[in-house]
This record gives structure tokens, C-alpha cells and sequence, in this order.
């Protein structure tokens, strides 16, 4: 039995335990979601993050003592960030030609999607922190979740939320657009891109492929515009 | 690829270092990604291949980078308890209709700016 319990407590110091874990958990969630098809409401993050805080739930592990070792994993955050660059200057290259028009749309969609989000969190009294980890809900993930950080929310929580914001998109983003009657391809994937950002790219390419590059193109403007505009207005708001 | 891998800590560094001295309320690693395409617009060639792969292999598997924070959850369950309503309809609702205004707004603009 003494054994066993310095196993327990080697595992429970060591980072290798919680890396270990965390890859496991998303090689089961990728192989889940292929199972399912590839359902566009079957999100891989939703499953390897159910499965893992099933487990510290279960096992009555902190989720300090996960996280000291699954950072290692979380620190690619940051270049993964600085590497959203790439795509964008493709896309870029590609849709110069309507930059404008794209630019506005995103923009003014991107502020159209916080606010809209921000009004609906204080209409049902949800919480100061609750509200402003809602706000950058459309922006890809790395970049909402620092933009959280920066505003006063909870970057998990924000996490969450985006990724269930991208699932929504790309599952009943295409039947809303039908339904207001947007036909053009560019439009329809500008649309897609600012309000689901990389999984509503992802199901934007995988039905057309103007869509895709105008949707991938609308994600990486939004994140900018986002970073840089959010902060800024909501410090006015809040302070002001 | 470490050569890539360079490029892109260095653009972090250089965000997280101006963000902080300048006090800009922007995170870090947002400023270095502006950083690596003002830089690549300004070459106006494609992006260097290693580069290219380097981002395509780290952005393919963009999710698993999401999942130690996103564990975090277990954190806030009581808070979620408590606010589930606004967040659902915060995420349904509100994406679905930032969908609908941005697409008919793009679609309006593209008509008429090209």
C-alpha cells in the first residue's frame, strides 16, 4: 500500500500525469467525433474537456495540480496566436479585392456580435465576470480568451463559450443565412467567419470554397478588430 | 521549423514587451500576430514554406491548445449554475442573429463597394 501511495503522490507532483491525460483525452475525443460522422454539433474541445473535468471531478484532483502540468500544452496558445497571421495573409492575398467592403462588414458585425451578447447577460442579470467572459464570444479562442483575461472575465469559462458560440454557428449558421435571405458566397461566408470564427470556417470551406477563404479571412479581421476595439470600449463603458 | 518556431516567439516577445510598456489593453500575443502580417504584407510575397508549415502544424491542432484552460470550467460550476440562462442565450441567440445582421450588411456592402 505504501507503494501505491508514492505513485499517487509522484503522479500528482509531476507534470507527466496531467500531459499525459490531456493528450489522451483529445485522441478519444477526435476518434468520438469521427464516430459521430464529423456532425458539425460533434466538437472535439467540448468532448476532451468533458472527459477531463469528469476525471478531477471523479478522482478529487485539483484543478491547480491538473493545470501545472497541462500548461506545457497551453503554452502553444501564445505562438498558435502569432501563427493566425499565416492564414490570414493568404486569405488576404486572395479577396484584396473586396478588402473594403469585407473590412466594414467585419468590423461592424464583429461590434454587432459582442454587444448584442454583452445586452442579452445584463438583460438576465448574469454576473460582472459572467458578462464580460461572454462579450469576446465570437473571436477565435486564443484570442477571446486573452481578451477575457484583459476585461475582467474567466478565460475558461470564455473558452466554453466560444467553442459552443462556433458549434451553433456552423450547425444552423447556414439555414439562418437562407433564411435571411443572404445568397452571395463572400457574404455568406464573411457572415460565418465574424460570428463562428474557426468552426464556422471549417464548415464554410468544407460546403464552398469562396466561402471558406472569405469566412477565414472575416475570423482573422474579427480577432484583430476584436483585440483592439473591445478593451478599449469597455474600459469607456465601465469606467465611464 | 525552429527557425519559424523563432519567428514566432520573437513577434510574441515583442507583443507581450511593447503591451506592457506602453500599457495598450491588448493581449500580447494578438499585437505579434499583427506584427508577423504587417510584416508579411510589406514583403508582398507569399509567406516563407517553413513558416507556412510550422503555423499549418500548430493551427491543425489548434483545439487541443484550448483544452487545459478550458478544464478550468470545474472552477465555476456554482457561477454556471447560476447563470445558465444568459449564457445560452447569449451564445444561441446572439450568434445566430450576429449571423443573420453581418451577412445581410456584407451582403449590401459588396454589392455596392465591389
Amino acid at each position: 500500500m505504501r507503494d501505491l501511495a508514492e505513485v499517487w503522490v509522484y503522479l500528482a507532483r509531476e507534470p507527466l500525469a496531467a500531459l499525459t491525460a490531456t493528450l489522451l483525452a483529445w485522441l478519444g475525443a477526435l476518434r468520438l467525433q469521427r464516430a459521430l460522422g464529423r456532425h458539425p454539433l460533434a466538437n472535439p474541445v467540448l468532448f476532451a474537456v468533458a472527459l477531463l473535468a469528469g476525471g478531477l471531478l471523479l478522482s478529487g484532483v485539483e484543478y491547480r495540480a491538473y493545470f501545472e502540468g497541462a500548461q506545457f500544452v497551453h503554452f502553444l496558445l501564445g505562438p498558435a496566436t502569432v501563427a493566425l497571421a499565416v492564414p490570414l495573409h493568404r486569405q488576404w492575398q486572395a479577396v484584396r479585392r473586396s478588402a473594403l467592403a469585407a473590412l466594414l462588414s467585419v468590423l461592424l458585425g464583429g461590434v454587432f456580435a459582442a454587444a448584442a451578447g454583452v445586452a442579452m447577460a445584463l438583460a438576465l442579470g448574469a454576473a460582472p465576470e459572467v458578462t464580460a467572459s461572454l462579450a469576446p464570444r465570437s473571436v477565435t479562442t486564443p484570442v477571446a480568451m486573452g481578451i477575457a483575461e484583459r476585461i475582467g472575465g474567466l478565460p475558461s469559462l470564455t473558452a466554453a463559450v466560444v467553442i459552443c458560440s462556433g458549434v451553433v454557428g456552423a450547425a444552423l449558421g447556414p439555414a439562418v443565412l437562407d433564411l435571411a435571405r443572404v445568397r452571395d458566397w463572400r457574404a455568406r461566408g464573411l457572415a460565418i467567419g465574424t460570428a463562428a470564427h474557426g468552426i464556422g470556417t471549417a464548415r464554410a470551406l468544407s460546403v464552398n470554397a469562396t466561402a471558406g477563404a472569405f469566412s477565414g479571412l472575416a475570423m482573422g479581421l474579427n480577432a484583430l478588430a476584436t483585440a483592439l476595439l473591445l478593451p478599449l470600449l469597455w474600459r469607456l463603458l465601465a469606467g465611464g | 521549423m525552429i527557425g519559424a518556431l523563432t519567428t514566432l516567439l520573437l513577434c510574441q516577445l515583442t507583443g507581450e514587451i511593447l503591451v506592457r510598456s506602453l500599457h495598450l489593453p491588448v493581449p500580447g500575443p494578438v499585437l505579434g500576430m499583427v506584427l508577423l502580417f504587417a510584416t508579411l504584407v510589406l514583403r508582398g510575397r507569399e509567406a516563407p514554406a517553413g513558416l507556412g508549415a510550422t503555423a499549418d502544424a500548430l493551427l491543425g491542432h489548434l483545439g487541443l491548445l484550448f483544452v487545459p484552460a478550458g478544464v478550468g470550467v470545474v472552477l465555476y460550476l456554482p457561477l454556471l449554475a447560476r447563470d445558465w440562462a444568459p449564457i445560452s442565450l447569449a451564445v444561441l441567440a446572439g450568434t445566430l442573429l450576429a449571423i443573420a445582421a453581418t451577412g445581410r450588411l456584407a451582403q449590401a456592402l459588396l454589392r455596392r463597394l465591389g
